[in-house]
């Protein structure tokens, strides 16, 4: 479904990616794990059209999705939920929402992603009034993901979801993942909490600076990669 | 003295400013750019009402209908053409842009029309007057206030209830946010540029309202009101705006009653002396942008 081939990318003079290639499949959960500064974001940067790469392919269902603009790609059903989760904090809950529906013109597909998105997230409801500025920090998790979800996009990318949340928030936003990608959506993930990560994942990739270090089904993974060593960014130790 | 006419004209000229505010504010809070072409909207609106009311026999409303259009008409097409290939670039460049559009336009008509004022005949209602209680109010003061509400709330109701004017909000939070969302840059720009264009047109109807004439210069004080108006009321906040026009209009009408008859033709210096005790005191301007709110939680 997607796939990124040798992709060089760079912010100013820093060089942020050196030929990383990923692919996700249909239905896939796919994780990108590894330290601040490995190029997760800037991997999803670049398949969102924000970060646009000076070397390198990706494609998305079959057609080069390089140089697109952000709008384009999100036309083809690309949503990113960015790290830090940019909803918009003077916007109500409702307008966030009806903004990521921008491209469904149908308007009983929006009733039916509304109700959809209520019984996956049944707070939304209550707040839906409120500037989404005001919501707490999980809240403005689940609204950044619902607004996503809104355009019925056929990969989500989701960048640090459980970052900055309280551990029973943590659990949630995770189970969450978990249910969405049991529903048939194939997802992206962005995590740096390795473990959790590894339980749900189909696949993961490990980033270190701006390289593939490493990738593999959980199982391989847990075998022959220190988990630990992924998390707080010590050299790659290979066990025994 | 502070009196019905005094409170009536200070209204009409806050909500005359409160619109040139907003018509800046409403592209900066996207793009971050000072358009300062923006004047000469307003000078295109003017030369559209001179060029049809002297030389077609078109009603009045039809010629200042028509120089809302030609003023939103220009707004657009310098986007298209000027402002968009830049875009990309970078903010600097864009601001160069929006000079030189200035002066392109402020020259095309120096060479087109003529260096020298240009009179506009403007109907009968905007030289009668009402007497209301006791005193004489211009009917061309009631009018700006009566279209100014009416385009404030044609505005507020396009921002609150339709789609484009939900991502226009969106945009000014987070443009590229709001693009990843699916929403086309180019779109939410054109619709920004459209509304300054409107707004530029509807001021540039009662600005000559109160002149009667229109020079290739007539751009650069109203530019200068909405600029100044702007950075009192905060350039991120579209209420800002309006808050910052009529607070404008407010201290600029008080200096005009209470400084001495001696000193009335420095009253931009004490406007301008005021706007910067504001401006020490509130750097943001009085209205603050909910973006800029810290976040908890």
């Amino acid at each position: 479904m997607l796939e990124l081939k040798n992709i060089h990318a760079r912010y100013g003079a820093i060089t942020a990616l050196r030929g990383i290639s990923i692919e996700v499949a249909e239905g896939e959960l796919v994780a990108l794990l590894g330290v601040n500064g490995a190029g997760k974001s800037t991997t999803l940067a670049t398949v969102a059209g924000v970060l646009r790469p000076w070397q390198g392919s990706i494609h998305f269902l079959g057609q080069s999705i390089l140089g697109k603009a952000p709008e384009q790609i999100a036309g083809l059903g690309i949503s990113l939920v960015p790290e830090g989760r940019d909803i918009f904090p003077s916007l109500t809950v409702e307008e966030n929402l009806r903004l990521g529906a921008y491209k469904l013109k149908d308007k009983t597909q929006y009733q039916h992603n509304l109700e959809e998105i209520y019984t996956l997230f049944p707070v939304l409801r209550d707040r839906l009034q409120q500037p989404g500025g005001t919501l707490s920090g999980g809240e403005q998790q689940q609204l950044a993901i619902a607004r996503a979800l809104m355009s019925n996009p056929r990969l989500l990318m989701l960048d640090e979801p459980s970052l900055g949340l309280a551990p029973a928030l943590v659990d949630q936003i995770f189970e969450l993942i978990d249910r969405l990608h049991q529903r048939g959506v194939t997802i992206l993930l962005v995590e740096q909490n390795v473990d959790r990560t590894l339980d749900i994942v189909n696949r993961a990739y490990v980033l270190r600076t701006g390289a593939i270090e490493d990738h593999g089904t959980p199982e391989q993974l847990r075998a022959h990669v220190d988990i630990e060593g992924i998390y707080m960014g010590d050299r790659r130790r290979t066990k025994g | 003295m502070i009196n019905l006419e005094f409170i009536i004209n200070t209204i009409s000229l806050g909500s005359l400013y409160a619109m040139l505010a907003l018509g800046l504010v409403i592209i900066y809070g996207i793009l971050r750019l000072v358009n300062f072409a923006y004047g000469e909207l307003i000078m295109i609106g003017g030369y559209t009402m001179y060029l049809l009311t002297g030389f077609t026999p078109l009603p009045w409303l039809i010629v200042a209908v028509l120089a809302v259009a030609a003023a939103m008409f220009t707004s657009l097409f310098t986007e298209l053409v000027a402002f968009r290939p830049v875009r990309e670039k970078s903010l600097t460049a864009m601001l160069i842009t929006s000079f030189a559009v200035s002066t392109l336009l402020q020259n095309a008509a120096l060479l087109l029309i003529s260096p020298r004022a240009k009179g506009v005949t403007l109907p009968q209602i905007f030289q009668t007057s009402v007497t209301i209680a006791g005193t004489d109010i211009p009917w061309r003061n009631i009018l700006t206030i009566i279209t100014c509400a009416a385009t404030l709330i044609l505005l507020l109701l396009l921002l609150r209830h339709t789609v484009l004017g939900i991502a226009l909000r969106a945009a000014a939070d987070n443009f590229t946010m709001t693009r990843i969302l699916g929403v086309p840059a180019n779109t939410v720009i054109s619709a920004a540029f459209a509304i300054s264009g409107i707004m530029a047109g509807i001021v540039s109807i009662f600005w000559i309202g109160r002149s009667a004439t229109v020079t290739p210069t007539l751009g650069a004080p109203p530019l200068l009101v909405a600029f100044v108006a702007t950075v009192i009321g905060g350039m991120r906040s579209l209420t800002g705006a309006v808050v910052g026009g009529f607070v404008y209009a407010i201290l600029i009408s008080l200096l005009g009653l209470f400084l001495p008859p001696e000193l009335i033709e420095f009253r931009e210096a004490f406007m301008f002396a005021i706007v910067i005790i504001i401006l020490l005191f509130r750097p943001e301007g009085l209205i603050r942008s909910k973006t800029s709110v810290e976040r908890v939680g």
